[in-house]
């Protein structure tokens, strides 16, 4: 004891006083005060990254979710629709959406006439302010309502995607120059119409609920089957992700023996979390298309080649949870008497449920984000299938994902998919969020310490 | 027990999903991302005229969608291939050997290649001369083939401004790499007298062999990073021209139409491309479209001869129709690809 204190012939207060810091100490002290502003400015820069990330989605991807509509009264002229007027849905459906293209001609010439609207245009040009989709959506009116060829009734078309772009501030009369698209008179008589309150920009639901559109009418490309599809394939991927993961986990932790076999499992699982998520894609076209015949473009195969993906790391945050619950709680069921399968069940399980939930949630977001191993078993591409009316319809029948339509979006040449694909982002973050957040929340409610 | 219970429900319901999945009601696509925009309107209006689903259409590029539609007969292997340029002996023996020997081609018109830059930028008059000088990798210099020293547009044309040269060009897996090649670079080989230099000098036994090697040697183009293989699509060629602003892109004139505000067009050879221009074959650099069909197919996937009939109808893929509204160049023969088509009309000429 008397070994550290002080002998009076050492000065070592006067040099060691907490008033004056020594030279290694104010080394010391700054050292970690550069530590600290560095990291400061990594969480800064990182801040900085997410404000513009975020900023940017949402100033262009928030336009997609308005569209410009124009009301018109169209005629349904039977002379047009249905020749010999005995109202038979096979000679109706005879007339292809071409056969449609008068009536809207007509329609808008009408209305133009009515307002008191004066423009040198010709009817297909004041049509052509519409979008090509208007035809599809009256021929699809007729044939749900036979009936009612003969009448004049309201619809509310969208406007093609540079009118739609125009009243977004998309489109400028100095843009579109050499817009072989739309012409300035036609800008003129959106103004007009506008004026009118005939061209109207609401809120779109469509895109929130509709299916993919063609090239020629971005304005009516909508994200709802992809989402279908994404839910589909998320299905699969939890009907089977989970129990194989949570199975595997609890014999590899709480029952298989420790040897070579098992360590060489482990270190495998390790390693297919961190393979490229491609190469399931590759492998899902080997085994399931080409294999199993399995349909292409399907949900089912998508969902088959993410839970290969997901499986991996729902096993290991399994794992991770089951670890967590301490030795004692095992100890204790065993010692009254439980037998091993009793006491994994009725102790260990519920305890680590919420890790296991958590992991899986992030698990499932992670598969719903990727696009790569899509790309090869054919659910990237225009699928624009109709949504899907059960079950294994929805498993079976073509469909994309959701970002695999956003992919898809952001490759097509009109600059009006750019403004969707970026809206898509916004719709998948939203989904993203809302699951890392459940998966928080679950965490922090149910996690027990010791 | 309830997980084991679970997993083994799952996996019932997986398989006889998969037992049932037998028959495929839609026809599936797969090619040229030039063709895909035509594809995907036809798709699109041919799900809303007939009772058959909406076609699925993919996009990867003419050699990836050829090598697809050659992989056998089958419902798991596509029914329609497009692509931007005609398909190849090699593609044909390969389709045989694992069985695809009945193929439909179908030539539904045409469609310009465009050269475009940045609409604020300089202007350019191009010929295929120019592009030659640009991008080749050896240029006849004095009688004798040096590694291409041009490093701006003034030094390839004194009339040019200079501006460095950074070429954005079609990967080797898109059919308009081809065309670029035969019509444009191939072009100005002749024109600048570097081919008949080549072929003096070509190695090969017969003249047939010489001649090749003379083409290929033209065709090579210089690899110091002046000029870049894109082998996305045409978003990515735009995006790399917003990026830098030297840069000019080889890009569909359907596509250029649709990005008018972004990007400024140069004439080759002294015409502006345009729909009209290429029907009249005066706008050089344009090659025909084509989709190719499994006979053995028709008659298993529905749909499939009315999808391709109607491809190719007037009203789709006349000069009226919405696919030239779109930018493609209508073809004045539709009407033998129609009789074709109906009466499936094998290549090698046996019905």
């Amino acid at each position: 004891m008397t070994d550290f204190s002080p002998t009076p012939d050492q000065p070592a207060v006067a040099q060691n006083s907490l008033l004056t810091q020594s030279k290694r100490t104010i080394k010391r002290n700054s050292a970690e005060a550069r530590f600290k502003a560095y990291g400061i400015a990594a969480i800064g820069i990182g801040l900085v990254m997410l404000l513009v990330l975020v900023t940017t989605i949402f100033g262009r991807g928030t336009g997609a979710f308005q569209q410009t509509f124009i009301t018109v009264n169209v005629e349904l002229l039977e002379s047009k629709l249905d020749k010999n007027g005995e109202r038979n849905i096979e000679d109706i459906k005879r007339v292809t959406t071409f056969g449609y293209a008068p009536l809207i001609k007509s329609a808008m010439q009408t209305a133009v006439a009515d307002l008191g609207i004066e423009t040198s245009l010709k009817s297909k040009h004041m049509a052509g302010l519409l979008s090509k989709n208007a035809v599809a959506q009256l021929r699809a009116y007729v044939l749900a309502n036979p009936e009612k060829i003969g009448e004049t009734i309201e619809f509310r078309f969208l406007a093609q995607s540079r009118v739609d772009g125009y009243l977004k501030g998309r489109v400028s009369r100095d843009s579109i120059e050499n817009d072989k698209n739309i012409s300035p008179e036609q800008l003129d008589l959106v103004d007009a119409l506008v004026a009118a309150g005939v061209i109207e920009k609401t809120f779109n639901l469509d895109f929130i609920t509709g299916a993919d559109a063609s090239d020629q009418r971005p304005e009516a490309a909508g994200m709802g089957v992809s989402m279908l599809g994404s839910f589909f394939m998320m299905l699969v991927v939890l009907a089977l992700a989970l129990p194989i993961g949570v199975a595997a986990s609890i014999y590899l932790e709480e029952f298989a023996p420790k040897n070579w076999i098992t360590d060489v499992i482990e270190v495998n699982i390790a390693n297919l979390a961190a393979v490229p998520s491609i190469v399931y894609g590759i492998l899902g076209l080997a085994v399931f298309i080409n294999y199993m015949h399995l349909p292409m473009s399907a949900p089912l195969v998508g969902g088959l080649v993410l839970t290969l993906m997901t499986l991996p790391t729902i096993i290991i945050s399994t794992r991770a949870a089951l670890k967590a619950v301490p030795p004692s709680i095992r100890d204790a069921a065993l010692g009254v008497g439980a037998s091993k399968m009793q006491s994994v069940f009725h102790h260990v399980l519920p305890l680590a449920a919420p890790g296991i939930l958590t992991g899986t949630i992030i698990g499932l977001a992670q598969a719903l984000g990727e696009t790569a191993p899509l790309l090869l078993i054919g659910m990237v591409g225009f699928i624009a299938s109709n949504a899907p009316s059960t079950i294994g319809e929805g498993l079976l029948s073509p469909n994309s994902a959701m970002p695999a339509q956003i992919y898809e979006w952001a490759k097509r040449a009109d600059p009006a998919f750019y403004e969707r694909a970026w809206g898509g982002i916004i719709v998948l973050l939203i989904f993203l969020v809302t699951m890392n957040t459940v998966a928080v929340i679950l965490r922090r409610r149910f996690e027990r310490r010791w | 027990m309830s997980f084991v219970k679970l997993t083994a429900s799952a996996l019932t319901i997986a398989a006889a999903t998969a037992t049932a999945a037998t028959a495929r009601d839609q026809v599936q696509v797969a090619g040229s991302s030039t063709v895909l925009p035509y594809a995907s309107i036809v798709a699109e209006a041919f799900g809303e005229n007939f009772d058959f689903p909406t076609p699925v259409v993919e996009s990867g590029g003419s050699s990836a969608g050829l090598k697809r539609f050659c992989e056998g007969v089958g419902e798991n292997t596509i029914d329609v291939a497009n692509a931007s340029r005609a398909i190849k002996e090699k593609e044909i023996k390969a389709c045989a050997e694992n069985g695809v020997t009945d193929i439909i081609e179908v030539r539904i018109g045409y469609d310009g290649i465009v050269f475009a830059s940045d609409i604020k930028g300089n202007e350019f008059a191009y010929t295929p001369t120019d592009w030659f000088l640009a991008l080749s990798d050896e240029i006849l210099v004095d009688g004798k083939m040096v590694p291409n020293p041009n490093k701006t547009w003034a030094d390839v044309n004194a009339s040019f401004p200079a501006q460095d040269i950074q070429a954005f060009i079609p990967g080797t897996k898109h059919g308009t790499r081809e065309v670029f090649e035969d019509k444009v670079i191939l072009a100005g080989c002749e024109a600048t007298g570097a081919f008949e230099h080549l072929l003096a000098h070509a190695a090969g036994d017969t003249p047939k062999a010489q001649k090749k090697a003379a083409e290929k040697a033209c065709i090579a183009l210089r690899t110091d990073g002046v000029s870049v293989d894109i082998d996305g699509d045409y978003t990515e060629t735009l995006a790399r021209i917003e990026s830098n602003k030297d840069g000019i892109g080889v890009f569909g004139l359907a596509f250029y139409e649709n990005n008018t505000d972004k990007l400024q067009v140069a004439t080759m050879s002294g015409i502006v491309p345009s729909t009209e221009s290429i029907a009249t074959g005066e706008y050089p650099v344009s090659r025909p479209l084509f989709f190719y069909v499994k006979k053995a197919h028709i008659g298993v996937i529905p749909g499939l001869k009315e999808y391709a009939e109607f491809f190719i109808s007037d009203e789709v893929a006349g000069p009226d129709g919405p696919l030239s509204e779109y930018g493609l160049v209508a073809d004045p023969e539709l009407s033998q690809t129609q009789d074709a088509v109906a009466n499936e009309a094998t290549m090698g000429g046996n019905s």
